[in-house]
């Protein structure tokens, strides 16, 4: 008895050492695996990110990228008092129009997601039934993702174009409106094209991932409900919503992170007005177009810090898991 | 026998190296519009069968605005994949530290040249780039509708608005439901503060910024040149015209369904091509004049030039290129086929352009009293400047605050801007 415990209780912390050991060395296995995409991300996202961070406090000057002089948070928030007494501030924090491309940024994303977010449930519903011809239908409502954001906003600019366009020619001839309407050019409806654009080319790709979702809720959990005699509005709410739920919600944060950050189709589409600047085309235009590369340096840090809190409020608030499973 | 025919072909492609070499690789970069590339190609056609070289089109988007963040972004980054830039006569200050100085490869033509506009392209004594073509655009008209309703070519803003209200409501009436009465650029770019320009020079208001860089914009007739401006839109322009560049407004102009239009005088040519609607049917004449004291009528100065990087690596042969698109023969092919105006004045005298295209020696009064756009003045701050003015401008004609305050506004955006000078 005393020789088998003997004999058992090295084998024993034998395994365990063994399993350890291997843990370390597929741990460490992992590491190299891992080495050439963290290296990458750190030269493509990282070292930018800081650079950007790091002109932001200088003066630095597209003409003259290595000879900027830190100047602090100037760029920020700065002011100057006169001879007269009065003080005048300047600087990113108290900049209206860096605040109304905020506000334009933020709207546009909340609309936008939210619109795309029940289209996207709604298509995904119809393609997660079984009928005839639903592989076709399932590739075919991709088209809209695949086109490349430059095109579809020029297509779209044309078929919204208030005088050659056809939106506006069909819903004349339906006698919907009296006048053309200059739908990306008025200051009142610029937004409402962006919008209409966006939530058709990104509707698609919601979809996809809701699908995938709904894909991974068993089949019994309905047939139950079936049985029970559920009404199917509270089974959509009740079952699928709840089982959906982590897929949508990394869905939504995907859309919003992308919407925070839009930039080409407002280029394209709309003229450069403060009815649809918002952050990424506002800090390009102080990057590149005016001669102030350290205040759109600045605007980018701010935009990034934007993001960065939206995304850790989000994911904290709907308690968001990345791994599939809820809560 | 494999190693021989290894080695020959090393050789070969070693000669063909050479060769290669020799004769260079170009690339320019173009965001013409219209059939204008089509034309660039033809003489970089010629240019390469005269000296063997290789040059390549690099198309660029046509607003001014975006051709020049991208050029910035290139040169910024040392970039030698363009040789040959066009350049708007607005960007010599901006970029001339990253241009070779053309002085003394074009110290025996530039005599040729209008002498302000070689200024225009000179900083601190280094020639930035040669003139290609100068602009200044007119009005275009509708012989026949003027002619059909007895109407005259307006000569101020104010008759020009009745005129083009009184035929557009006619020509609605009698079944035309597309016409409009003038249309222009009012999209928020560079080509607004042309138009808002000659709006605002026109009624005396001055030109934003003069020339000892004292900010002069905030003023009574300023203010009224907009809100005359203010008052077309949705009455004798469509709406839609705040997001029209030139390209847009042509393409209402040419299906016929404009009495008005203005325009850069290569719509000229093309609005009497085969395929156009208003073939034979329009002429032009200066901007209308505004109204009360200094009143007259103003055109912006406009105009292409041709800079050599001092990133190429072909540079040589990059100014023998500039000197190529920049010289007579070409400045007069370019009038007659695209009715471009010349840089060289003894071109508005030439028997075959007057022959061919009659408007350009009755551009040279129009061209003599351009106004300058205030890029000297506001040096590397233009960009900016530009860019305030466009959108006071734009915010005006779209509803977003009257005139007066948003030149109130602009006149204290700008003080700030220009800080102790500019």
């Amino acid at each position: 008895m005393a020789s088998e415990a003997v004999a058992s209780a090295p084998s024993g912390v034998g395994s365990k050492k063994i399993e350890s050991e291997l843990m370390k060395s597929r741990v460490a296995a992992a590491m190299w695996f891992l080495l050439p995409m963290l290296a990458a991300l750190a030269i493509v996202a990282g070292w930018p990110l800081l650079r950007t961070i790091y002109f932001s406090f200088t003066d630095t000057s597209l003409q003259n990228l290595y000879g900027g002089k830190f100047v602090g948070f100037k760029n920020y928030f700065g002011w100057t008092t006169l001879k007269s007494g009065r003080t005048l501030f300047s600087g990113l924090l108290v900049d209206p129009s860096w605040w109304n491309a905020v506000w334009n940024t933020v709207r546009f994303a909340v609309v936008s997601v939210a619109l795309e977010t029940v289209a996207g449930l709604i298509v995904a519903l119809v393609l997660n039934a079984e009928f005839r011809g639903r592989g076709i239908v399932r590739a075919a409502i991709l088209i809209p993702w695949a086109i490349p954001t430059i095109v579809s906003a020029k297509m779209w600019a044309w078929m919204l174009n208030d005088q050659f366009g056809m939106i506006n020619d069909i819903l004349l001839n339906l006698g919907l409106i009296s006048t053309k309407i200059a739908w990306a050019a008025s200051a009142d409806t610029a937004m409402t094209a962006v919008l209409i654009v966006d939530v058709w080319k990104t509707t698609p790709f919601m979809a996809l991932l809701i699908l995938a979702g709904l894909q991974m809720v068993p089949r019994d959990v309905y047939e139950a409900a079936r049985i029970d005699g559920v009404h199917p509005i509270k089974v959509f709410f009740k079952v699928t919503l709840p089982l959906i739920r982590p897929a949508l919600m990394v869905a939504v944060i995907f859309r919003l992170l992308d919407a925070m950050r839009i930039f080409d189709l407002i280029y394209v589409l709309t003229p450069n007005s403060s009815a649809t600047k918002t952050m990424s085309v506002i800090s390009r235009e102080n990057l590149f177009d005016f001669d102030k590369f350290a205040y759109g340096s600045a605007q980018s840090t701010l935009l990034f810090l934007i993001i960065a809190v939206m995304t850790a409020l989000y994911i904290w608030i709907g308690k968001v898991r990345f791994d599939g499973g809820d809560r | 026998m494999k190693l021989k025919s290894l080695i020959a072909g090393l050789l070969a492609g070693a000669t063909l190296g050479i060769i290669a070499a020799q004769a260079a690789d170009l690339a320019i970069v173009s965001g013409d519009t219209g059939n204008g590339l089509a034309f660039l190609r033809s003489q970089l056609d010629r240019f390469e069968a005269d000296t063997g070289n290789k040059v390549t089109i690099v198309p660029m988007p046509s607003s001014t605005t975006d051709q020049f963040g991208q050029y910035k972004l290139w040169l910024a980054a040392g970039n030698a994949d363009i040789d040959v830039y066009q350049t708007d006569v607005i960007w010599a200050p901006q970029l001339a530290d990253q241009f070779v100085d053309l002085a003394a490869a074009a110290k025996d033509v530039v005599a040729d040249h209008f002498p302000s506009i070689v200024e225009s392209q000179t900083v601190n004594g280094k020639l930035v780039a040669l003139p290609a073509f100068t602009d200044a655009p007119a009005l275009y008209y509708r012989k026949d509708l003027l002619e059909k309703y007895g109407k005259s070519v307006p000569k101020t803003w104010p008759e020009l608005a009745a005129t083009a209200k009184e035929i557009q409501d006619a020509e609605r009436a009698a079944g035309k439901a597309d016409i409009q009465g003038f249309v222009f650029q009012g999209n928020a770019y560079e080509g607004l503060t042309c138009d808002a320009l000659e709006w605002v020079k026109s009624y005396g208001g001055g030109q934003i910024i003069e020339a000892d860089g004292s900010i002069s914009i905030n003023n009574p007739q300023a203010v009224a040149a907009l809100e005359q401006a203010k008052s077309w839109i949705g009455t004798i322009s469509p709406e839609g015209v705040l997001s029209y560049q030139e390209e847009e407004s042509r393409g209402v102009w040419q299906l016929g369904n404009a009495v008005f239009m203005r325009n850069w005088p290569y719509a000229y040519q093309l609005g009497n091509g085969d395929d156009s609607a208003v073939k034979g049917l329009f002429d032009v004449a200066p901007l209308p004049a505004g109204e009360g004291e200094g009143a007259r009528s103003a055109a912006t100065l406009g105009g292409w030039n041709i800079a050599v990087s001092k990133y190429s690596k072909n540079q040589d042969e990059a100014v023998k290129l500039a000197l190529f698109l920049a010289s007579k023969d070409v400045q007069k092919e370019r009038a007659l086929k695209q009715s471009n105006l010349p840089t060289i004045v003894s071109l508005y005298d030439d028997a075959d352009i007057a022959a061919n295209q009659p408007i350009i020696p009755r551009w040279k009064d129009v061209f003599l009293n351009a106004v300058p756009r205030p890029s000297a003045p506001a040096k590397v701050k233009y960009n900016e400047v530009s860019s305030l003015f466009w959108s006071a401008v734009h915010d005006t004609l779209s509803g977003n605050g009257t005139a007066a305050e948003n030149l109130e506004v602009l006149e204290a955006k700008l003080t700030e801007l220009k800080g102790d000078a500019w």
